[in-house]
């Protein structure tokens, strides 16, 4: 269960809202960064904090694709592979993770240091290719390029 | 042409209050709350400012419809969920200028009668989520926001919704519901948002771009403002421009610019001299153009006689390198993945011409295929809840319409010819 500091947080973030559901996208962000992914658990604390029902919290966070549905690596890569970034070769940047770092779309590699989500559109498409790693933004890529950004995420 | 939304945004430090308020910023809020908040409105009624998050809706009117209702509070909702592909626009915006936006929201908020607005930003902006709230912090601070604005009286409170990576959040019934913290689904209208819209209580939904239009409105005047672009869709416009093309980026250029100048003058023409091969003009959920119509004017009335949209004013160029199967199935892709999953048509339609669509680019597509995707696309037209599948289709009939040779020889080749040119 959350701690009575994260609690606070989650009062401040009801508190802009008429209704306390509404708190509760930002409050599954806040769980995922204290469990590091929407665990049950994780997801039990949101209900409890928001006396909203358990299968509601699970029911919504299901429907959104950037909440961490399951464990990630110590890093997580969201390579955009969307028209933009496909015309100037994406996809072959998604090959190139496979077989440098060991990682396919939606897996982790067995070292845990990289997962691997493709995304649609990260709003970079005048500087494609481009990948969120963590919260950080990389844009024109290639192997090269990637290779010089992932030596920084051990 | 002057800048007005990118103004500035050279200065490394333009997010910073203190930067805006020196390059002249605020004073738009200023003058408009030493006037009526109808006579706001009637400013921007005669600028003719249209929405640009897409649709193309005049503002003023959209305004009108939820001042008309008694019911209060009213919520000002900032749509900054960009995400139709190719779109990047708001970007600069957000990251760069956010006081631009702030002030938008002031100026709306106090000519609607609201007191409180929310940022709905999608989750794939982290940094402008951090720019956004570093930015009201600043005008809490200085008293742009908060109970009692430059000591007139009036309160305004802001903050920002993060999403979680749902396309259809930009829809501004999903956008409700998602700030209402629940699935991202489209509500039956009407009621509109204007009437029942956050909490049951009358709504406004703005792009970013259509809400920082608002000072440069407030500044010179709404009649001044109209002359700027074409007569029907005035002002000036983000252009957000990607692909093969030699300097792809966002461009601020007067509504009604003709779709070659874009390419050709300002994004400096086809990469590396290569032939062009097809144009999407305003984000993937438009129907494409050959080269052979792309001499035409760009905003929200011209668009529809030239057989494609403005959308989010979004160019993505594609040189011939292309294969124009591969482009339609990966948007397609991108449609089921995206697609909610309420309505029948959309949630089936989008499954079924994306697997078309596979089997083609696989090399493994059969006689009959393509009139199997414009029954299906046919199918969907009109017939779904909310604008996705709408757009879904239309790519695939425009697609068809423009590339159908290559379509066919799919199928009679049992092969992409380009499948590994990129």
């Amino acid at each position: 269960m959350f701690n009575e500091t994260v609690l606070k947080e989650i009062e401040e973030i009801k508190a802009r809202y008429p209704d306390r559901r509404s708190a509760l996208l930002p409050s599954l962000y806040i769980a995922q960064r204290e469990f590091g992914w929407l665990s049950r658990e994780a997801m039990e604390s949101v209900s409890k904090a928001l006396n909203v029902p358990e299968a509601r919290v699970r029911g919504t966070a299901s429907f959104y694709a950037m909440y961490k549905h399951k464990p990630v690596g110590r890093h997580l890569i969201q390579l955009c592979t969307n028209i933009s970034c496909m015309i100037l070769g994406a996809e072959k940047l998604v090959d190139f993770l496979g077989t440098k770092y060991d990682v396919q779309p939606n897996g982790t590699s067995r070292d845990n240091r990289f997962s691997l989500v493709i995304m649609e559109c990260i709003g970079a498409c005048g500087t494609a290719p481009a990948m969120l790693v963590n919260t950080d933004f990389h844009d024109n890529l290639s192997e090269k390029r990637i290779e010089e950004i992932l030596d920084k995420y051990k | 042409m002057e800048k007005f939304l990118l103004k500035n945004i050279e200065n490394p430090d333009s997010a910073d209050i203190n930067e805006y308020l020196k390059a002249g910023g605020y004073k738009s809020l200023s003058k408009a709350l030493g006037i009526e908040p109808k006579d706001v409105v009637e400013e921007v009624k005669n600028s003719g400012l249209r929405g640009r998050g897409g649709a193309g809706f005049p503002t003023a009117m959209k305004w009108k419809f939820a001042m008309a209702d008694p019911k209060f509070p009213k919520y000002l909702i900032c749509n900054a969920d960009e995400g139709e592909p190719g779109t990047f626009k708001d970007r600069p915006i957000l990251e760069k200028n956010p006081h631009l936006l702030i002030e938008g929201m002031l100026i709306s908020g106090y000519a609607l009668g609201s007191e409180f607005g929310y940022i709905y930003l999608r989750g794939e902006y982290p940094d402008a989520n951090d720019i956004l709230n570093g930015a009201i912090k600043q005008a809490y601070e200085k008293n742009y926001l908060g109970d009692n604005i430059l000591g007139k009286g009036v309160k305004f409170h802001l903050s920002v919704h993060q999403g979680a990576g749902a396309y259809i959040c930009g829809e501004e019934t999903a956008l409700i519901e998602s700030i209402e913290g629940k699935k991202g689904q489209p509500r039956n209208k009407p009621p509109f948002p204007v009437n029942v819209g956050a909490w049951s209580m009358p709504t406004i939904v703005n792009n970013v771009e259509t809400l920082s239009n608002l000072p440069y409105i407030i500044e010179i005047g709404g009649e001044a403002y109209s002359k700027i672009g074409s007569n029907e869709c005035p002002g000036p416009k983000l252009f957000s421009i990607s692909g093969h093309v030699e300097r792809p980026g966002v461009y601020e250029l007067p509504m009604g610019i003709s779709l070659k100048d874009i390419i050709y003058n300002h994004a400096g023409g086809i990469k590396n001299n290569a032939k062009l091969k097809a144009v999407i003009p305003g984000g993937i959920s438009t129907p494409v153009l050959p080269p052979d119509s792309i001499d035409c004017a760009m905003d929200f009335v011209s668009m529809p006689k030239a057989g494609s949209m403005l959308g989010s004013g979004a160019v993505i160029v594609m040189d011939d390198s292309v294969c124009m199967v591969k482009v339609t199935h990966r948007a397609l892709k991108f449609f089921e993945h995206e697609s909610c999953g309420k309505c029948v048509p959309c949630r089936e339609g989008t499954d079924w011409l994306r697997k078309i669509l596979e089997r083609m680019e696989s090399g493994k597509g059969t006689e009959g295929d393509i009139e199997l995707l414009l029954d299906i696309a046919g199918n969907m037209s009109g017939k779904t809840f909310c604008p996705l599948g709408d757009g879904a289709a239309g790519v695939v009939t425009a697609m068809i319409k423009h590339f159908r040779d290559e379509f066919e020889e799919h199928i009679k080749n049992k092969k992409c010819s380009l499948a590994d040119s990129y």
